[in-house]
């Protein structure tokens, strides 16, 4: 059998769509191998022991880590997660399972309007809020603006998941004469409990990244500590700190620093997928 | 008698005692009937769904409600434990009489008429994060009751009391919804049951089963009226004659007819219920 002409037209427009959307896909993709790579090359060759468990050192020298921005960054990110969790699941469970009239709907509108909020400008409301009647600059603020950052995606998140359960589960719930509180508590977030995980990681690393409401709130610091009251390292600040300085070794740090950032987002994403696959099979 | 009938006392004591005047042991002298409805209508905002209904339900008796899609049969009986103001924009007129107490009385708790009117759904609705000894007891777990001693005999009770027993007892803790279609359905019989409710209200408890299994439900229901008042909304006719000691047929709201299911099925006063139970309509 011939192929006529368009038969001949046919063919070659399937294989212009599939070749276009190869071309696009290979660009994304290049670009976050390229990302990877490049990170990996310039910073790998850096990491060592010593550079994730010591302290820096001063400019100039050679040697030391980033233990103490390693630690902050863990902290306050720990401590926003605290405030940011209960309040994004609690006001997600309140617009989903207490549905009111166009409440619900401008509280959902205006989340999806804070995740677009620049995060520079986060970080300079937690200032206003935080830093000038505290007083100083603090880790805890650093964690409120890190908090603001988190608890609209937690809420997205959060309202997306408790929509996928199905009503007649909370009927069968409410049926057996249970509570509405306990309904929720124990049927709804359990089953809806993979994806509430997955969004609260989403935000986690989300944040773990983020240096621009770091500037004006925890500040940064050179030494160690873990007082919450007190300006405290963190890792994305120290990169910026580090990329911008005028030292080569400095450059070769905030690389280094750049990987084991990317090395920790990517294991709490690995290791919460691995934990929610375990589970689905139990 | 034993711990079990304890637990279920204590379960009911709550706030039962109380809210429902302590009237329920003195009435459930048993004068044949256990539920009276009294001119009962229900409106989804203006549509009237469920018009001026008065109809006895009998102890220990099976009541079929029958008749056309769209007939208010489904939004009748989810008046008859509450279920039906869950429902955004419904509302309800008249009287559900319990032993005498109106279920929709201003110091009525909905949770407490729910424990004592249990449901079944039309899709069989197993809670995917139990298992299935938990799915039986959820209602325990749920309001707080966990001594294990009285929560095993519940489990073998009311499996039993579903038929369900021998097919899951090695099994207790596999996933609720890993049992087929029609297990899962007498699992969420088994979990309505194990509440010890005087009436069981089932929706179209079949609808999604294959013969086989909808047989099996059959004959459970048989047995099950040694225990419970039982109602159940049915579009299959067969069904309701085989199964039911009177039936109520619904059309556009109303109740046509109602009366002891042979008679109705065999000599009908009305002529909308021939032209129904002949199959000319519907």
């Amino acid at each position: 059998m011939t192929l006529n002409s368009r038969d001949r037209y046919r063919k070659f427009v399937e294989w212009a769509n599939w070749t276009g959307m190869l071309f696009c896909t290979s660009v994304s993709v290049f670009f976050l191998v390229a990302i990877l790579g490049y990170v990996l090359v310039n910073g790998a060759s850096y990491i060592d022991w010593e550079f994730l468990t010591a302290m820096p050192v001063p400019a100039g020298e050679t040697g030391g880590g980033i233990a103490n921005a390693l630690v902050g960054s863990f902290l306050v990110v720990i401590v926003a997660s605290l405030m940011a969790l209960p309040i994004g699941i609690g006001a997600a469970i309140f617009i989903n399972e207490f549905p009111s009239q166009g409440f619900g709907r401008t509280v959902r509108f205006l989340a999806e309007v804070l995740t677009g909020v620049p995060s520079i400008v986060v970080g300079l409301f937690a200032y206003a809020l935080v830093v000038i009647p505290s007083g100083g600059f603090s880790a805890l603020s650093g964690s409120v603006a890190y908090a603001f950052i988190m608890v609209p995606i937690i809420l997205i998140t959060a309202h997306e998941a408790l929509r996928l359960v199905p009503d007649s589960l909370r009927e069968a719930s409410l049926a057996l004469g249970i509570p509405k509180w306990r309904t929720i508590m124990g049927v709804v977030l359990p089953v809806s409990s993979r994806a509430l995980i997955t969004g609260a990681v989403l935000a986690i690393s989300r944040a773990l990244g983020e240096a621009a409401p770091m500037l004006f709130t925890a500040f940064g610091n050179s030494f160690w500590n873990v007082n919450l009251t007190k300006p405290i390292a963190t890792v994305p600040l120290l990169i910026y700190t580090y990329a911008t300085g005028p030292y080569e070794d400095w450059h070769r740090k905030a690389w280094a620093a750049s990987f084991v950032l990317l090395v920790v987002v990517l294991f709490t994403s690995v290791l919460t997928r691995a934990f929610l696959r375990g589970k689905s099979n139990e | 008698m034993n711990s079990e009938t304890y637990a279920m006392n204590d379960l009911k004591d709550r706030k039962l005692a109380v809210a429902l005047g302590k009237a329920s042991e003195a009435a459930s002298a048993d004068n044949g009937v256990r539920m009276r409805v009294e001119d009962l209508s229900v409106y989804y905002g203006k549509v009237e769904a469920v018009k001026n209904v008065t109809m006895s339900i009998g102890t220990q008796k099976v009541t079929a409600l029958i008749g056309p899609s769209g007939c208010g049969k489904s939004t009748f009986i989810r008046c008859l434990n509450r279920m039906h103001e869950l429902t955004p924009g419904a509302r309800v007129e008249g009287t559900v009489l319990l032993d005498d107490q109106n279920l929709y009385g201003s110091d009525v708790d909905p949770v407490d008429v729910r424990r004592r009117v249990g449901m079944v759904f039309q899709k069989p609705n197993p809670f995917p994060n139990m298992s299935v000894r938990d799915n039986v007891i959820a209602g325990f777990k749920l309001s707080g009751i966990r001594d294990r001693k009285i929560l095993d005999e519940v489990v073998e009770k009311s499996l039993r009391g579903a038929a369900l027993w021998d097919e899951v007892k090695d099994n207790l803790q596999k996933s609720g919804a890993s049992l087929s279609g029609g297990q899962q359905q007498r699992l969420c019989i088994a979990r309505a049951l194990a509440v010890s409710p005087e009436v069981l209200l089932m929706d179209e408890p079949c609808s999604a089963l294959d013969p086989i299994a909808t047989a099996k439900i059959e004959e459970l229901i048989h047995e099950l009226k040694e225990q419970v008042t039982i109602v159940i909304v049915t579009h299959n006719m067969q069904q309701a004659a085989r199964v039911s000691d009177f039936t109520s047929f619904f059309y556009l709201g109303e109740l046509v007819e109602f009366g002891e299911t042979g008679k109705l099925f065999t000599a009908p006063e009305k002529r909308q219920t021939e032209d129904y139970i002949t199959g000319r309509f519907g």
